[in-house]
């Protein structure tokens, strides 16, 4: 079992090996198909894998594959745990990392730097799994630095593009941020259980709970609120919520398959992923729960509003992915984990779809991104159309595909909850689906239907992508279809993930939301509810303002522009961003070079103990007369002052 | 007072003037003739101490020998005695109370703290067939026979390298060097170069 | 009786004036010579005071060699100052400061 279980991850591994070092003499076939090979044999396995573990019989996996190191008590090591979780997380990646690097072989065909491209998103492959896998901190930490160096990788890949390196830098850094905090929280959690294995944190959990610490001066915290808050904080920097979110719309200067593979559905999952984990942890912290909520919820609506005005396809759907992912976090806050997991799941695959869709528009219009130089592709690109049309209904919860159960879940299990800023949740996420109707059907109305607003020769080059473009797409769409109907009672309300998530009593929000009558019942369920309308109006002011007269959004603008340059402004976080955390190191660093380095170390160190040097030689000079009586009269001195050292000791 | 209390302080005062001459008299030569004297009345309170040949030695060896070639430097170097005494009193009170001060405190020293009188009692006198020369003699090359062929051996070294700090040479004088003769080599000596042959 | 302390005061008070010799003396570098002399022959003196009162020989053939040394100290002592003053012509101590910092 051992070694099937690290065979997944490793498969994946030795092709990035392959095709990154030897990439030139593999040539460009051979690189993707050795890529292709390991992250089909991963797919394979974890297929395998879900079958025996969730399937059939087969024990929880926890066992340590390699100790790196003992130190002080703690086991450094790599380690493996496979039980509901992990599977379903590794079959979202591997499927979803397969699919894109299909797609891939059509997307990067032209490009010089093909091979290393496949080498990144396999690395990537492997990184992740390792960080679902995990049993341990050390190896969760290696994970989540390990993609976040990736996504580094390959949102700069087009190195030649200043705003690649910007935007692969703004990332990096704005994730050591998130990585900062994450680490004081794994540094919380040795502090009191003095290993980094979860299975020791979560035996410790009750003793933590117990324990105060004072922070910054007198102010005393619960022990388990701080470190729950801490391990928040990484999980921010990875999925994206408000502050740390201004990453995520600059790394769409990658290309798009990374987009769709990294910022859609697997790297920004895994700080839902962490929290998923660590449930048994958070349970014990109303306060970190209330943190999680209300900054989901922030980040659910605001990013929505973002949306509604971006006019590059691309952003369109990553304010999208903020969005969404702010529906995940919610889902955290009100305890409702497995539904943040189901939405995480269904959500990989229509958000990939979408980003992988978008991306044929792109090549088939010959790298145009601008949707307000697009419209009518309906008649020139219909695969791409209807999948798209099924993404979009995924998104915005149309009853029966996949997204309309993990998202009604969450609005529902958010008006169930009552723990402090549930209220203010609720009415965020409700507002969220209609600006998600709103923001979805606007691009796809303004992609894909009007009049053709492209020039004549880009419009009469149009045309589908191959197949190798096209049927991942496909590939993607039928589960964005079929999978919530098929799981959802299974994995929300059923027992998918017991031993795994733990929820205590008053905050189980699951539970209220009573019995599950099946996909047919929780269909006529939702109609009963305000999203679906609320879906329903969004789609049709989409329709009005975009199709039938195209001038109210311009009415709009002029009457409500004030509005309109705040969102455009993204609400000034990067420009607060830019001014005082860039523009103050810059200042600290000009301060501390002029202040420090000039003028403590240089002057009155370095130069100073020079020139006191010549001070001191300058007046010791005075002894080296040269006359020999001085000389003897010095030491007659020293004489008498021991002598008198003598006659008074 | 018995007799040899008597004499230690006569010869003491005797000491005490002399060196005190050395120091401040003009002429060199007199200061040269004042430390002979000193020498002499030491010698004289070793032969108190029971030391005779140590202060015989002292007179053969170092006025004998020391003191001459004092005598001889002084009266070799041509020098100018008159400006020499510029700068004598100005240093004066200074140098007395250094002086002054260091003898106190040795003083002091030496008799109250260290070296008390009832630790060190006064030695039954040795007869007269008592050979201090024989005891040192016993002493010196038995025990301390390393010791004295070394300092034969600075002996050595001291002529060696006072003839060799002093010694000028004249430059007409002819006379071999064997270290230039035996460093010379072919190369040195001979010069051959290439010459194409030329007709005649 | 005369005691150590009287002859160890004897040396202590010719040490004393040949320190005040060499720092009278600044003119004349044979006088400094002498007055090192009389450091040694204080030194001596103390030597054979002690070896006399302890009884041991040691003392006595210690200033056996305090003797050679001095002797041959002297010897090269003017030596030096001989061929010092054979290039500088004068035996002043205060011209001799070449070796002023």
């Amino acid at each position: 079992m051992k070694f099937f279980y690290t065979l997944i991850p490793l498969a994946p591994l030795f092709a990035a090996i392959a095709a990154g070092f030897f990439g030139k003499q593999l040539g460009r076939v051979n690189s993707h198909r050795v890529t292709i090979a390991g992250v089909g044999i991963a797919f394979l396995l974890s297929c395998i894998a879900f079958f025996k573990v969730v399937m059939g019989d087969a024990p929880v996996f926890n066992e340590t594959i390699y100790t790196w190191m003992i130190s002080g008590g703690i086991h450094f090591e790599i380690g493996f745990l496979v039980d509901n979780l992990t599977v379903l997380m590794m079959l979202v990646v591997t499927f979803v990392s397969l699919m894109v690097h299909i797609y891939t072989i059509g997307y990067m065909d032209e490009d010089p730097g093909y091979q290393r491209f496949f080498s990144y998103i396999s690395l990537f492959t492997f990184s992740m799994l390792m960080l679902v896998m995990s049993n341990n901190f050390l190896q969760l930490f290696f994970g989540w630095e390990a993609v976040g160096l990736v996504s580094y990788l390959l949102i700069g890949f087009w190195f030649k593009k200043d705003t690649a390196i910007f935007a692969n830098m703004k990332a990096f850094l704005v994730n050591r941020v998130g990585d900062f905090g994450f680490l004081l929280g794994i540094a919380g959690i040795v502090y009191y259980t003095n290993s980094l294995s979860y299975v020791d944190a979560f035996a410790a959990k009750d003793a933590i709970a117990g324990e105060t610490m004072t922070i910054l001066g007198n102010v005393e915290w619960q022990a388990i609120t701080v470190i729950c808050i801490c391990l928040f904080i990484g999980a921010m920097g990875k999925s994206a919520q408000v502050p740390l979110h201004v990453w995520l719309p600059d790394s769409m200067e990658g290309p798009t398959p990374i987009s769709a593979l990294i910022h859609a559905a697997t790297m920004v999952t895994a700080g839902i992923f962490m929290v998923t984990r660590m449930s048994p942890l958070f349970e014990l912290s109303e306060a970190a729960l209330s943190f999680v909520l209300i900054i989901g919820s922030i980040t659910a609506l605001f990013m929505g509003l973002v949306g509604i005005i971006q006019n590059d396809i691309k952003r369109v759907v990553a304010y999208s992915t903020l969005s969404q992912l702010g529906y995940m976090t919610v889902a955290l806050g009100v305890s409702a984990y497995s539904a943040a997991i189901f939405h995480l799941m269904t959500h990989a695959f229509f958000k990939a779809l979408l980003f992988l869709a978008a991306g044929s528009v792109i090549i088939a219009l010959h790298h145009e991104q601008d949707i307000r130089k697009m419209g009518g592709l309906k008649k020139y690109m219909p695969i791409t159309y209807w999948t798209s049309l099924i993404g979009s209904l995924a998104l915005i919860g149309f009853p029966g595909f996949s997204g309309f159960f993990s998202k009604d879940i969450i609005i529902e299990a958010v008006h169930k909850s009552t723990i402090p800023g549930a209220g203010f949740a609720y009415i965020c996420v409700l507002l969220g689906v209609f600006i998600t109707a709103f923001y979805s059907f606007r691009m796809f109305f303004l992609v894909f239907h009007g009049k053709t607003r492209m020039d004549k020769h880009t419009a009469e080059h149009a045309h589908e992508p191959p197949r190798v473009v096209t049927w991942p797409l496909i590939l993607l769409a039928i589960p964005s279809v079929i999978i919530g109907w098929m799981t959802a009672g299974n994995v929300v309300f059923g027992d998918f993930f017991k031993g795994i998530i733990e929820v205590t009593p008053p905050h189980d929000v699951i539970d209220r939301l009573g019995e599950y009558h099946g996909g047919l019942g929780f269909i006529m369920h939702g109609f009963q509810g305000p999203a679906v309308y609320l879906a329903a109006a969004g789609v049709i002011c989409a329709y009005v303002f975009y199709l039938v007269s195209p001038g109210i959004p311009a009415m709009l603008d002029s009457k409500l522009g004030f509005f309109r340059r705040i969102l455009e402004n993204k609400y000034g976080f990067d420009d607060f961003n830019q001014a005082v955390f860039a523009g103050g190191s810059v200042k600290l660093g000009h301060k501390l070079w002029k202040s420090v380095d000039m003028g403590i170390i240089d002057g009155p160190l370095v130069n100073g103990s020079a020139k006191s040097v010549g001070l001191f030689a300058g007046f010791a000079r005075f002894f080296q007369s040269g006359y020999l009586f001085h000389y003897a009269f010095a030491m007659i001195v020293g004489l008498l002052g021991m002598l008198t050292w003598f006659l008074f000791n | 007072m018995n007799f040899e209390l008597f004499i230690f302080y006569i010869f003491a005062a005797i000491l005490i003037f002399a060196a005190s001459r050395v120091i401040t008299v003009r002429n060199p030569v007199f200061a040269a003739m004042f430390l002979v004297l000193t020498f002499f009345t030491c010698a004289g309170i070793w032969m108190l101490l029971e030391a005779e040949f140590l202060a015989i030695t002292l007179v053969l060896v170092y006025v004998g020998a020391v003191m001459v070639l004092f005598l001889f430097v002084v009266m070799m170097l041509d020098i100018n005695i008159e400006p020499k005494r510029e700068g004598f009193v100005s240093y004066l009170p200074v140098g007395l109370l250094v002086g002054a001060i260091m003898l106190l405190e040795m003083v002091f020293l030496i008799t109250q703290r260290y070296f008390k009188n009832e630790n060190f009692p006064i030695p039954a006198r040795a007869g007269a067939e008592v050979s201090n020369t024989e005891q040192l003699g016993l002493l010196l090359y038995s025990e301390y026979l390393f010791q004295f062929e070394i300092a034969a051996i600075i002996l050595l070294v001291a002529i060696v390298s006072a003839i060799a700090l002093t010694m000028r040479r004249r430059p007409e004088t002819k006379y071999q060097k064997p270290s230039e003769q035996i460093s010379a080599t072919k190369e040195k000596r001979l010069r051959i170069v290439q010459m194409p042959t030329e007709k005649r | 009786m005369i005691s150590l302390s009287h002859y160890l005061t004897l040396g202590a008070i010719l040490f004393c004036l040949s320190v005040v010799g060499i720092f009278l003396n600044r003119k004349n570098v044979i006088i400094l010579l002498m007055s090192i002399e009389l450091m040694l022959l204080a030194v001596n003196l103390n030597f054979v005071a002690f070896s006399h009162f302890l009884g041991d020989g040691a003392g006595q053939i210690f200033v056996f060699f305090i003797l050679t040394v001095a002797a041959a100290e002297a010897a090269i002592g003017l030596a030096i100052l001989v061929v010092l003053f054979r290039n500088r012509q004068t035996i002043n101590v205060a011209d001799l400061d070449e070796l002023k910092g």
